[in-house]
């Protein structure tokens, strides 16, 4: 568990950040220059704020008040920072020894070494991996100093998509392990829909609202400090069909079913997919003869303007909620209000395999 | 090799080998202090660091002797302890490694400074101490610039004339480097042929230094880059 509650300025900035990140995968998510890095960077030690109190694992590390400030290496947080900084000096084991060295309580480095996938690795130096190979021993490294809590600098940010590919089925598995409480900061939507339990929304170094990520992303308010470009909901499924000779996956939602691209996932396995604003059709009757099964029956929750020619629709699906971007015109053209009812309309190979996650 | 001229190596090398090593752990510490801490009279300690390459070698000498003689500031502390350096190839060494100080400590700052602060952050966020940290961390990594400047002044303390006998005087086997031996030997009517000879071994001393610090400085320095 980490709380956090932090003021800091410098210069122009001022920020004003204040939230709670339970256990699981807590995102920080924000534009670039949100602050989201300063608030790492205070809760790890690395930057003193210049008021607040930061309590990680029930131990207070900071507080302005009470005087309290304890040294970074004494908090016992974990930190992968968005360039690795691994030891270039040291081999990849000698690199995962130094933290095994500092930690207080020994781990099963093995098991970790086999769960990211190192063993091939440790003999080398860090100037001989790859940009995701790099990332994966930083993280290695971090959990093995036993940390009360993982903090993650955007740690794919520096990858290119096929490095991101490689690393993600690894930050997924760790995921669903890894006891320790994460603080994940990224502005990627698309990473933090698959991997955060929590979403803390920030702007102009101003933490806004914060939830669990399917509502956070599903909130049409967040949706338009996110962007309205790239907002999307998630909402959860499970897997009901497979193989039908087809290469289709079907997935049972709280209502109605959604056909997609094959999912590589057992039937039974609960799935996450983000569906894009951008992808979702509406329409007020049943439409008929269209190229797609998708057509799940809504109803309107909320319709926000924004300052653009654009409306974002909050969409209830059962229990479910769908985001859908459309233009003004068509909002009012169709007589689009909170209660509508209507039908949410997407193509199969509208879900790219980078919006999917598998959750068990 | 006379037995002369083996005495006056033995004795450089003795003297160089010494202000070298006794000088690297201060100058270390004043690099590293320079490079990454901001302090009240950071500045002023840069200066004195900087002194003996500014000042006239026979300033510095003089300075030495006013500090450390027989009846200098500190000579006469020292002397009750058993410290001795007035005339004494201890004082000869304390010169040398005075005089090459500077150019030791801007050889490990700037190797200090070009390595990534993140990295002691790093190793903080995993629980190494402020010691370990730069121990472990930082000082392996300006290996490079360490040695660099250890051999720099191992050079200037093997060369160094003016502020040595100054301050200790040119006494054979005790403070008569191979530079003081030099000029000692072209003082004398007819002391080429000696000069030479002593020139020659100077040559070879130095190039061999150079020659095995080439070799040691590029192992660091790929052993730094992990190939």
């Amino acid at each position: 568990m980490i709380k956090a509650s932090l003021r800091h300025r410098f210069g122009d900035f001022h920020l004003e950040a204040s939230f709670d990140a339970p256990e699981g995968v807590t995102a920080l998510f924000g534009r670039s220059g949100a602050g989201k890095s300063t608030v790492l960077a205070a809760i790890s030690g690395l930057l003193r704020p210049d008021a607040g109190r930061i309590e990680v694992g029930g131990k207070v590390v900071f507080d302005s008040e009470a005087g309290i400030d304890v040294a970074p290496h004494r908090r016992r947080i974990g930190v992968v920072f968005q360039d690795g900084r691994l030891f270039p000096h040291l081999s990849v084991r000698a690199n995962l020894r130094f933290a095994e060295r500092f930690a207080r309580r020994p781990c099963d480095t093995a098991h970790l070494v086999g769960l990211l996938g190192l063993e091939p690795l440790l003999k080398r130096r860090p100037a001989a991996l790859s940009g995701g190979e790099k990332q994966r021993v930083a993280i290695a490294r971090a959990l093995l100093s036993r940390p009360d809590a993982l903090l993650l600098d955007e740690p794919l940010a520096a990858l290119d998509a096929a490095r991101k590919a490689e690393i993600f089925p690894y930050l997924e598995r760790l995921r669903q392990e890894a006891k320790t409480p994460m603080l994940y900061v990224s502005h990627s939507l698309s990473e933090v829909g698959r991997l955060a339990d929590r979403v803390v929304l920030m702007r102009h170094g101003r933490t806004l609202s914060t939830g669990p990520v399917t509502t956070v992303f599903a909130d049409a308010e967040a949706a338009a400090v996110m962007g309205f470009r790239d907002a999307g909901a998630l909402i959860d499924g499970v897997v009901a069909g497979q193989d039908f000779g087809d290469g289709l996956t079907e997935l049972a939602l709280s209502t109605g079913r959604l056909i997609l691209p094959r999912i590589d996932a057992p039937e039974g396995a609960r799935v996450r997919v983000r569906l894009r604003a951008s992808d979702v059709i509406v329409s007020v009757a049943l439409p008929e003869g269209l190229s797609t099964r998708n057509v799940l029956p809504a109803v309107v929750e909320e319709v926000v303007e924004g300052e653009g020619p654009g409306a974002l629709l909050c969409l209830r699906c059962g229990e479910d909620r769908i985001l859908a971007r459309l233009t003004r015109r068509s909002v009012r053209g169709l007589g689009l209000g909170a209660g509508q009812p209507c039908f949410a309309v997407l193509k199969a190979f509208a879900v790219p395999p980078e919006d999917i996650t598998i959750l068990s | 090799m006379s037995e002369a001229e083996w005495t006056v190596i033995v004795l450089s090398l003795k003297v160089a080998v010494w202000a070298t090593l006794v000088a690297l752990p201060f100058g270390i510490l004043a690099a590293y202090a320079l490079a990454r801490w901001r302090f009240p009279g950071r500045s002023a300690l840069n200066v004195v660091v900087h002194l003996p390459l500014i000042l006239p070698p026979v300033v510095t000498g003089y300075l030495l002797l006013i500090l450390f003689g027989r009846n200098g500031m500190l000579g006469g502390y020292l002397a009750e302890l058993g410290i001795v350096f007035a005339f004494d190839w201890t004082g000869a060494a304390l010169t040398a490694g005075i005089m090459g100080f500077p150019l030791m400590v801007r050889a490990i700052r700037l190797s200090i400074e070009a390595v990534d602060p993140g990295l002691e952050g790093a190793a903080a966020s995993l629980g190494a101490g402020r010691f370990a940290r730069v121990v472990l961390v930082t000082l392996p990594l300006a290996l490079p610039g360490i040695l660099m400047g250890a051999i720099l002044a191992f050079a200037k303390a093997l060369g160094e004339f003016g502020a040595t006998i100054t301050f200790v005087s040119n006494i054979p086997g005790e403070t008569q480097t191979l530079p003081l031996a030099i000029y000692t030997a072209l003082q004398i009517p007819g002391g080429e042929g000696a000069a030479i000879r002593l020139v020659l071994l100077s040559l070879g001393v130095s190039v061999g230094a150079l020659a095995i610090s080439e070799f040691a400085g590029q192992r660091a320095a790929r052993w730094v880059a992990g190939r």
